[in-house]
């Protein structure tokens, strides 16, 4: 994948804090519904899953459908108990993934 | 001929509108069959064909909600969800369908043994109704997600909640769309 994830989660915070954590990656979710000006449907070509892990432990995870808008936008939370990494993946339906990782010091 | 539309209707199950709709075509078919069409006839003809694709497309958006309703019950295993606890939060009108900011929330706890365990969304004038399926875990300390959907039209956008104790939680929002998403 071209272009990197945007992630926006705070770099820091207290134990038992619950954060808040979005991304956005770019990524064209073609729905498979529209036709070029020839009249052929344009080949769908969707992320269909997106998750996040906290030092290797499941927070978070979406089934995305071509529904979801272009350049996926997702907002959750998590509670943070320890410092550590959180890990993000996208995975387009013809089987590419796309990694992004963040740190957070909990104090 | 309302008798043949009757029998129609009764026999073979068939929706009404359909079976009127039917009976109108064949009619007419009897009518013309052997002759020139006039002006008149051509304009009669020209408005059971509208008729009927009016018809096709009541018969797609019931399609799209069957199913969205499908989808609910596979989520759900059936079980009958309780109204209530689940908050969407959509615009009342979206302007643009392509791009709809979309939240969910349970107001519900999020403990290891009792937590909101994932939500469907379904979008039942969608062509594919589904929209997504979030996946929580108590980490996720907030049974709430944000993201965008794309809607083809003016429908009703259903949230079913499940929690780790196999329980299910239901809500649905209007939205009205102006420009429709789906690339239509």
């Amino acid at each position: 994948m071209a272009e990197k994830p945007r992630l926006k989660l705070p770099k820091e915070a207290k134990k038992g804090d619950v954060i808040e954590i979005k991304t956005l990656l770019a990524h064209i979710m073609e729905s498979g519904q529209r036709k070029d000006k020839d009249g052929k449907t344009i080949p769908r070509k969707i992320i269909n899953k997106f998750a996040c892990e906290f030092n290797g432990k499941p927070v978070f995870a979406v089934d995305l459908e071509p529904a979801i808008a272009a350049n996926p936008y997702m907002q959750f939370h998590a509670k943070v108990e320890e410092s550590g990494t959180f890990k993000f993946t996208w995975t387009d339906e013809d089987g590419t993934v796309t990694t992004a990782e963040e740190s957070i010091t909990v104090s | 001929m309302v008798d043949r539309a009757n029998i129609l209707f009764s026999e073979y199950d068939l929706n009404k509108q359909l079976t009127m709709a039917m009976v109108g075509v064949m009619i007419i078919r009897e009518e013309f069959s052997m002759r020139q069409l006039s002006r008149r006839d051509a304009l009669a003809l020209g408005v059971s064909g509208a008729a009927l694709t009016l018809i096709g497309l009541d018969e797609r958006a019931s399609a799209a909600a069957k199913e969205a309703a499908d989808q609910i019950a596979k989520f759900t295993g059936g079980k009958t969800a309780t109204d209530g606890k689940i908050s969407i939060e959509l615009p009342e009108i979206a302007e643009n369908g392509n791009t709809v900011p979309l939240s969910v929330s349970v107001d519900a706890p999020m403990a290891a043994d009792n937590y909101v365990s994932e939500i469907l969304v379904v979008a039942e004038g969608n062509p594919n109704p589904g929209v997504a399926t979030f996946h929580f875990s108590p980490m996720s300390a907030k049974a709430e997600a944000s993201t965008r959907i794309r809607l083809a039209t003016t429908q009703n956008i259903i949230a079913v909640a499940k929690t780790s104790k196999g329980e299910f939680f239901t809500g649905q929002k209007l939205v009205k769309v102006t420009i429709g998403g789906c690339g239509g």
